[in-house]
């Protein structure tokens, strides 16, 4: 057995002692950066790109898309949001300093416990997924986004609705102080949007917290909104204060605003047209021509039958 | 340089300001996510401004009594042609790619797309006849055609409220300018009649 003298290390392999001190660091950044690396190369799990509060343990979800999200500053810049202003650039703007804690959830109507529920308190029991959606705009364009939220149908059976319950209805916050759009009245606030039960416990509906990993940014609706990928976005109700379960179809606002315009279902469908435009195809930000718009927004598979029998042209 | 000519300069960076803001946007990616839609948004906005001040001009000049003011009209009347050429151009070429069935389709079946073609084909005429040898040529006639622009006041403030999904404002305030600016005419020749009569 050969043993070395220590004459026989060279100096040059051995680490300088303040290096040695910082190992931790290295391999700290060394491990993020794999991490980074791995990730980037993983489909279904998109980075975080805003720099926001990252939000710990989130899930995958077999229901994301495998085509790549839009980018951070395209969702976070185009966005209509009229409680911070009509033009799609408002919000970003006009959200900046907008409060989102203390926030407080009210629950009211056809359910075993009503009552005002802390937000926190409110999301907890239920574990962060990330979900990939595509997202179609009643105007004629879409975007895929990494959304993080939580399934709806989850939180609905914690909050156990009376079997009379056929609706769910939502509410966002009415603040004109802190919302300057609603000084403006272009639409009637609150902001009110539903869905049926059976649309509500689908597994694709989720009430989302975050973007790209992180808390979601205030223009797209935070701290908690409502994503239903496989109807047009204004269905995606923000801001959320109110949830009440009720017998009765709710009317949401921009069927109060034009209802030859607007119906209460906004099923993406391209054979029903928009009474002043076609829904036949879309633009995808970030493509130059545009493509066909999807049934369902492509999501069938999960939601078609759901309205088995039912004429979509007139519940549209 | 005459007042006048200051102003007519001053007008044509005015009026040319949006065309180099679009090109200066799109080398810098400051066009929003979805660029095609904001050029179709700007050059229509612009030709519509365009075409408000065109007929503007000569409300203004009754008022003022700044008989020059008529040097502007022409310039300002092409650079909303101009404008209605870039907007129908973004539309027909980047947004629908030449797909011309669509397009017959939306201008058959969809009102805004109807009446804002209709639009570009008032202006047209009044484009091509806006020369010195034409307004020479066509005499008494040219002023007939030109009154066109009004209808295509009207058409254009049309096709803007007809595009708009719920924020009205800007639409209700290009129809207001619009009804000042017709109703001095209203008045003026209801006035000229009135006079000659008695």
């Amino acid at each position: 057995m050969l043993i070395r003298k220590p004459s026989d290390i060279r100096f040059s392999e051995i680490t300088p002692k303040s290096l040695y001190l910082r190992r931790r660091e290295f391999i700290g950044a060394a491990s993020g950066a794999a991490v980074a690396a791995a990730a980037a190369f993983v489909p279904g799990q998109a980075q975080a790109q805003g720099g926001g509060a990252k939000l710990p343990n989130v899930g995958k979800s077999k229901y994301s898309t495998t085509e790549a999200p839009n980018d951070y500053k395209d969702i976070t810049t185009y966005n209509n949001f009229y409680e911070f202003g009509a033009d799609k650039d408002e919000p970003a703007v006009n959200a900046r300093r907008f409060q989102t804690r203390p926030w407080t959830i009210k629950v009211e109507g056809l359910v075993k416990t009503p009552g005002t529920h802390d937000l926190d308190a409110f999301i907890k029991p239920h574990a962060l997924e990330e979900r990939i959606y595509r997202m179609r705009c009643v105007e004629g364009w879409s975007i895929i986004v990494p959304w993080v939220g939580i399934p709806l149908a989850d939180v609905i059976k914690k909050l156990e609705p009376q079997p009379s319950a056929k609706f769910v209805e939502f509410i966002t916050l009415y603040d004109p102080i802190r919302m300057p759009g609603q000084r403006v009245p272009i639409l009637r606030y609150p902001y009110v949007e539903g869905l049926r039960m059976d649309e509500a416990m689908n597994p694709l509906a989720i009430l989302a917290v975050g973007l790209y990993g992180e808390v979601l940014p205030n223009q797209n609706g935070a701290p908690i909104r409502l994503v239903v990928p496989w109807k047009y976005g204004f269905k995606g109700i923000k801001s959320i204060v109110r949830i009440r379960f009720t017998d009765t179809q709710p009317r949401s606002t921009w069927e109060i605003s034009a209802p030859r315009e607007y119906g209460f279902y906004a099923n993406v469908n391209p054979k029903v047209d928009h009474p002043r435009w076609s829904q036949a195809s879309e633009r995808r930000l970030g493509e130059f021509r545009r493509r066909n718009t999807e049934m369902f927004n492509g999501y069938g598979v999960q939601v078609a039958s759901l309205y088995n029998g039912m004429d979509l042209r007139k519940n549209f | 340089m005459t007042p006048i000519a200051v102003l007519k300069w001053a007008t044509f960076a005015a009026a040319l300001s949006p065309a180099v803001w679009l090109v200066y946007g799109f080398f810098t990616d400051n066009l929003s996510a979805n660029p095609i839609d904001y050029i179709t948004d700007t050059t229509g906005l612009s030709a519509l401004t365009c075409l408000i001040v065109t007929l503007a001009v000569t409300p203004l000049r009754r008022l003022t009594g700044w008989n020059e003011l008529i040097k502007l009209r022409r310039m300002l009347g092409l650079f909303a042609f101009f404008y209605a050429c870039l907007h129908l151009t973004t539309w027909a070429v980047i947004d629908q790619f030449f797909n011309v069935s669509g397009m017959a389709a939306d201008i058959v079946k969809r009102p805004w797309v109807t009446i804002g073609m209709t639009t570009f084909l008032l202006l047209l005429p009044l484009a091509v006849t806006s020369t010195a040898g034409m307004i020479r040529r066509l005499g008494r006639r040219w002023q007939q055609l030109h009154r066109l622009v009004y209808v295509a006041g009207v058409t254009a403030v049309i096709h803007f409220w007809w595009v708009v999904k719920a924020d009205f404002r800007d639409p209700r305030l290009f129809a207001l300018a619009l009804t000042i600016l017709l109703s001095f005419r209203a008045w003026w020749t209801w006035r000229a009649r009135a006079f000659s009569r008695s």
